[in-house]
């Protein structure tokens, strides 16, 4: 099992790596084309601001690339944001895969703090997300969402109902870190690398 | 719906928890790492690991530390201590950190936050404040609480979300250490005028503090040493304690 993970301004490549080699497999963090093409599974991680990351990518010609690939693709927080069509945040075009906008939380009660950070709960699994992981927590640190859509696979709740997963085609992403999810996180991972 | 987080805190020098622990299945109860295991595995929600190193040697030590819990805690963990500028921030980030906090630097140099905003995401960047309540206000102290600044808590505390904190870390230093419970009054005031996430800190000593803090301090996060390291306080336990009384917390 070749397992790239894609190597950009905004991820967090180290993390994703430790994460997967914590479930038993070995990942190479990379931007060399050739690799990306021929691996088994890619993961499009991230932290960060969408307009910088979208730019980078563009000019790193990664863009096309992303486009290109077959094989299972999976985008974590802003990774998945990446995938849709547009966001918010800085008025970006995005990659276009997901057919859905990205939007800005936007609180009008002082109870709900953006960034939405912390553990939050799964809702409406299906998918490539575990029936029984329905109701548990995971590990989300984001100020944007992408609404829930035809492509979502899993939904959390905060202000209301938002794409915590979305899978269309060989494209899979998800809103929170699976990486930073303690056992739950590893369970998903683990599923996606065993699709 | 979102989880009020549980945060112990653990003080590194040399590579090594400094304060006294009590756990007795380790073997080594100094090792940053097992420690962290062991909350993670009670259900710690993240963790902070404060670097008190003063020398060069120890502060590589640190880095080649965050890089190891980074390889063996699947939770979020931010570090501290020693930050002074963007490149400082780097290093830690790609050994794995999360989230970065910073103190003094960023009172001494405010627009520190905006430069670890802009280069690494408001997310990154904690902001802790270490306050005190002298004469009808509450202060912000620099250098570890022993030198006050002209700065009032909520102004300065507003000031650093303005400029891109994530998070406010907001220690009283009237409560710190003395167990009566957090310093709910002010927290609840940084609540009403902050948009960020607030991490409360100084002062727990009992279960129903950790329910004071949640309720009456608005808190969003909840911090604390030494009663997780003796053990006097179970991370389990507390979690239970508080789902029984409705807070809503990840178990």
């Amino acid at each position: 099992m070749n397992i790239a993970i894609l190597k950009y301004n905004a991820g967090n490549n180290f993390s994703v790596q430790c994460a997967l080699k914590r479930i038993g497999y070995e990942a190479v963090v990379t931007d060399n084309p050739d690799i990306i093409l021929n691996a088994d599974r890619v993961i499009f991680p991230g932290v960060g601001e969408a307009k910088s990351a979208m730019n980078y990518l563009i000019e790193n010609k990664l863009d096309v690339l992303i486009k290109r690939l077959t094989q299972p693709v999976l985008g974590i927080c802003i990774g998945q944001q990446l995938l849709c069509n547009h966001s918010e945040e800085g008025d970006t075009d995005c990659l276009g895969i997901f057919d859905s906008n990205v939007l800005k939380f936007n609180p009008k009660d002082s109870n709900f703090k953006i960034p939405h950070m912390g553990w939050n709960t799964l809702q409406n699994v299906s998918d490539f997300i575990p029936e029984d992981i329905e109701n548990k927590y995971v590990y989300y640190v984001h100020s944007y969402y992408v609404p829930v859509n035809c492509n979502t696979v899993a939904t959390t709740n905060y202000l209301h109902q938002f794409s915590a997963a979305m899978h269309k085609d060989n494209f899979y992403s998800t809103q929170f870190h699976p990486e930073k999810s303690g056992d739950i996180g590893e369970i998903i991972l683990k599923r996606f690398i065993e699709l | 719906m979102l989880a009020k987080r549980i945060i112990p805190c653990l003080d590194v020098k040399d590579g090594k928890t400094v304060k006294g622990v009590n756990f007795v299945n380790f073997k080594d109860a100094g090792d940053p790492i097992e420690l962290g295991k062991k909350y993670s595995q009670d259900g710690a929600d993240e963790l902070v690991f404060l670097d008190i190193t003063a020398s060069h040697e120890g502060r590589k030590t640190f880095i080649d530390l965050v890089q190891r819990i980074a390889q063996n805690i699947s939770i979020p963990f931010t570090v501290g201590g020693g930050i002074n500028d963007v490149c400082d921030v780097e290093k830690l980030l790609n050994a794995g950190a999360d989230k970065i906090s910073i103190n003094s630097a960023a009172l001494k140099n405010p627009s520190l936050i905006d430069n670890i905003s802009r280069n690494f995401g408001n997310q990154v960047c904690v902001v802790a404040i270490d306050a005190r309540f002298n004469h009808g206000q509450w202060v912000c102290y620099i250098n570890g609480g022993r030198i006050p600044t002209n700065r009032n808590l909520l102004e300065w505390a507003y000031e650093a979300q303005e400029r891109g904190a994530g998070e406010i870390l907001f220690t009283s230093m009237d409560h710190d250490g003395v167990k009566t419970g957090f310093a709910c009054e002010a927290l609840s005031m940084l609540h009403d005028k902050l948009s960020i996430p607030i991490i409360a800190s100084g002062g727990a000593g009992d279960y129903s503090h950790f329910h004071d803090v949640f309720t009456t301090g608005h808190a969003d996060a909840a911090l604390a040493a030494s009663i997780f390291h003796f053990n006097e306080i179970p991370i389990d336990k507390l979690k239970l304690y508080l789902k029984e009384r409705n807070i809503n917390v990840r178990i």
